[in-house]
């Protein structure tokens, strides 16, 4: 009887061990024979990119490759980082956003793809090519699509009350103020304590770098002077009452850009496909503008999504996957299709020629991919760190309590918040982190 | 789960009886035959017993394995072997019990479960003994209509009530706004746990209805034959006959809200990006999630599971303790 138990229980201790031991994945590169047909898999969530992989298998026919749709960045991270502590399951070609880049290769789960594909690196701009190396020697991706900042307005709304594009952001507070003041109901914009990656993009243009690396140190400077300047000045005119406080992406924020109660738009260069989603019976009155500067003598710029596509270190194809790679992101048939099937601003500095029509949205501004080249162009440096996430959600919760209070103190306050958090988690993590 | 385990506890009471009845009337055997036949139950318990431990007592006991490992990072953290998993000791169990946005959680939890609980369950016991007195007509469909909330999925009605909690969205805001008056923002400050308290109530008092109403049906009706002939009115009926026998499914309710309190997920998770005042810990099971999936921290996260889990189960035992031998004694 008690033998019986004894293999129950054996059987059990069997079966925790098959869950726990497989942290370490192969990442060898099998030979393929010559005629043997190669499989890959992508994930992806950008639209149609089955339909731009079509173009890839067509004129490849031994390396197939199968696009998996994801949800989106955050739940393909959260999928991805499980296959690879599983030790299996990571698909071989994986889009990750450029701020989560570090977070995947601390996690080892992205393959230096130096040798395979470090020659491109003339096809890129120099910030984007720094969020795939991170500054060092390894390559754990290349760059896909980026997010210039751009600056959206209702250009019925800003003619009526004799306004222009703000060139700058104390522009942007007359303005604000200004509509607000017309018409109570109307905000020129709205803080969003949902959207830590706006808020980074604006930092950025500030000239901030919330990580940076130095030597085998990190450093970060969340709570530099730069970003202080902006979450002051986000403080003062939430506190005023002429920004809105409500976050950006909820049914309601949607309704006030279709009915003309949000008429402006710090956003992206993917704005127009949002705007066309929310608003579509706003269609023809918005017009693109650079973002609003702090010094209109030296303009800059921050982003606000794009993302590179890299090899995993779980597949088993890494020389075939690059080759995918190198084709999607510089060969002029993948740009194009990158631009007009999938619908992203592709990184290559080789854009501009896929790029000629505005989107469908904005119709009415024939130098859209102009304005969104130059602002490409003056995009600031900014380095992510491995916590990224960390970082975002500290953003959530403290920026949420700030916007709720409506108090400028506070803006600032979440920000030390955050810098504190950040930090003592990459300290509690064992990082080497000054300061 | 627990369904499935009393059910297996149930099927070996059965097992056993039929395996010792032969061995007790025949005449005694050798030693190996006796010991092959003494595994015999194990046998018919196998499949219940290798189910019950791959899906249950194996995944708890991985994360309480989890609970006590860490992740050490080395230099930059960059790159393959920069991780390594560690011995954490009970580190994790301190940094996840000091966390200072843990205990207000826990608080919070609290309040929700004192709002939730009385009001679920009371509207539940009315509406049980409205439609057990065969006062309504439409019973059936009543009776359909209130359990109805349940079947659907909480974060589709989470979806529904945020829908109808955004002012500018919510067809209640036309109509508050016909008697001159602003709505109010409910997703904002204090309003947000009634808010949350309220989606809990309209899909979970269905269910709970449900339970006491079959529980009503199935009290004999001679006793309230005898209580009308005794001169007791319906009210009376109600509290002193029909109250105290459903009695133990009251505390079976009870004790069901109170373990969904204590893991209350998907409307405030649901409601999250509508709102400023949701945090990522407003609840100690959001907080598990938050560390596990935005922080990648599988291990702080195990460790405040298993703070839950243990929770849960003393306050649902102690409960079942402190009333359970009077209430279910009844029943028997």
């Amino acid at each position: 009887m008690k033998k019986t138990f004894a293999g129950v229980l054996a059987a059990a201790l069997l079966m925790t061990g098959a869950c726990s031991s497989s942290d370490d994945s192969d990442s060898g590169t099998t030979a393929t024979k010559p005629g043997e047909k190669v499989e890959l898999t992508y994930w992806t969530w950008a639209p149609n990119m089955d339909k731009v992989v079509e173009g890839w298998n067509t004129a490849h026919p031994d390396i197939h490759v199968t696009v998996n749709k994801q949800d989106g960045g955050d739940p393909a991270v959260t999928k991805l980082l499980t296959a690879i502590k599983a030790g299996s399951g990571a698909p071989d070609v994986m889009q990750a956003e450029y701020q989560k880049v570090p977070t995947l290769v601390s996690a080892n789960a992205l393959a230096d793809i130096s040798k395979e594909a470090g020659s491109l690196k003339a096809k890129f701009p120099e910030s984007a090519w720094n969020a795939v190396t991170l500054g060092g020697e390894a390559l754990y991706g290349v760059p896909q699509d980026s997010g210039p900042m751009l600056f959206y307005y209702r250009t019925d709304v800003f003619t009526k009350l004799g306004l222009e594009a703000p060139k700058t952001w104390d522009d942007y507070a007359a303005a604000a103020r200004k509509i607000h003041t017309a018409n109570k109901k109307q905000y020129l914009g709205t803080f969003s304590a949902n959207d830590p990656g706006w808020f980074a993009g604006l930092s950025q243009q500030a000239g901030a770098s919330w990580w940076g690396i130095n030597g085998d140190t990190w450093s970060v400077a969340i709570n530099d002077a730069n970003t202080q300047k902006v979450a002051t000045y986000w403080g003062g005119l939430v506190q005023e009452g002429v920004v809105d406080n409500k976050p950006m992406y909820t049914p309601e924020w949607n309704a006030a850009l279709n009915d003309g109660t949000q008429v402006g738009w710090l956003s992206s260069v993917w704005g127009p496909g949002v705007l066309e989603g929310n608003a579509a019976s706003t269609k023809g009155k918005w017009k693109a503008a650079l973002l609003p500067q702090w010094d209109a003598a030296a303009p800059a710029n921050g982003n606000w999504g794009g993302s590179a596509t890299s090899v995993t270190t779980q597949s088993k194809h890494k020389e075939q996957a690059a080759q995918f790679i190198a084709w999607l992101n510089t060969d002029p048939a993948g740009i194009k299709a990158l631009a007009g099937t999938a619908n992203v601003y592709p990184a290559s500095v080789d854009s501009a020629a896929a790029l000629t029509e505005p989107p469908a949205f904005l119709s009415n501004q024939p130098d859209f991919y102009t304005i969104a080249a130059e602002a490409a162009k003056i995009t600031k440096p900014f380095t992510y760190g491995p916590n990224v996430n960390v970082a975002y959600s500290a953003y959530n919760d403290a920026f949420g309590k700030a916007a709720a209070s409506k108090k400028s103190a506070d803006f600032p306050a979440a920000l030390t918040t955050m810098q504190t958090t950040t930090v003592d988690d990459m300290k509690n993590t064992g990082f080497k982190v000054a300061g | 789960m627990r369904r499935g385990e009393s059910r297996a506890a149930h099927s070996s009471r059965k097992v056993s009886a039929v395996t010792a009845l032969p061995t007790e009337t025949r005449t005694p055997r050798t030693a190996t035959r006796r010991g092959r036949r003494a595994g015999a139950p194990y046998s018919f318990l196998a499949p219940a017993l290798i189910l019950f431990v791959a899906f249950f007592a194996a995944p708890i006991g991985y994360a309480a394995y989890l609970s006590l490992r860490r992740v050490k990072v080395s230099g930059l953290g960059l790159g393959a072997g920069a991780r390594t998993e560690v011995w954490a000791g009970m580190s994790n169990y301190a940094r996840s019990l000091t966390d200072p946005d843990f205990l207000p959680s826990v608080y919070r939890i609290g309040a929700y479960g004192l709002i939730v609980v009385p009001t679920m369950l009371g509207l539940a016991l009315l509406m049980a003994l409205l439609l057990d007195a065969g006062r309504t007509r439409v019973g059936t469909f009543s009776r359909t209509a209130i359990f109805l909330p349940y079947a659907v999925p909480a974060v589709v009605g989470s979806l529904l009530w945020g829908f109808l909690y955004l002012p500018r969205v919510s067809p209640f805001t036309d109509v508050v706004q016909l008697f001159g008056v602003e709505p109010p923002d409910v997703l904002t400050g204090s309003w947000v746990l009634w808010a949350v308290a309220n989606i809990a109530v309209w899909g979970g008092t269905g269910f709970n209805m449900i339970v006491i109403y079959t529980a009503l049906r199935a009290i004999p009706t001679d006793l309230f034959e005898a209580a009308r002939l005794d001169g007791a009115t319906d009210k009376q009926i109600a509290w002193r006959i029909k109250i105290p026998i459903v009695l133990p499914s009251l505390i079976m309710t009870f004790v069901f809200s109170l373990i969904a309190t204590l893991q209350v997920f998907a409307e405030p998770m649901t409601l999250k990006p509508l709102s400023n005042t949701i945090s990522s810990t407003w609840t100690p099971l959001m907080k598990v999630y938050r560390d596990a999936f935005v922080r990648n921290d599988i291990y702080s996260a195990a460790a405040t599971s298993v703070v839950i889990a243990v929770a849960t189960f003393a306050v649902s035992f102690g409960f079942l303790k402190l009333v359970g031998n009077r209430a279910f004694n009844q029943e028997d």
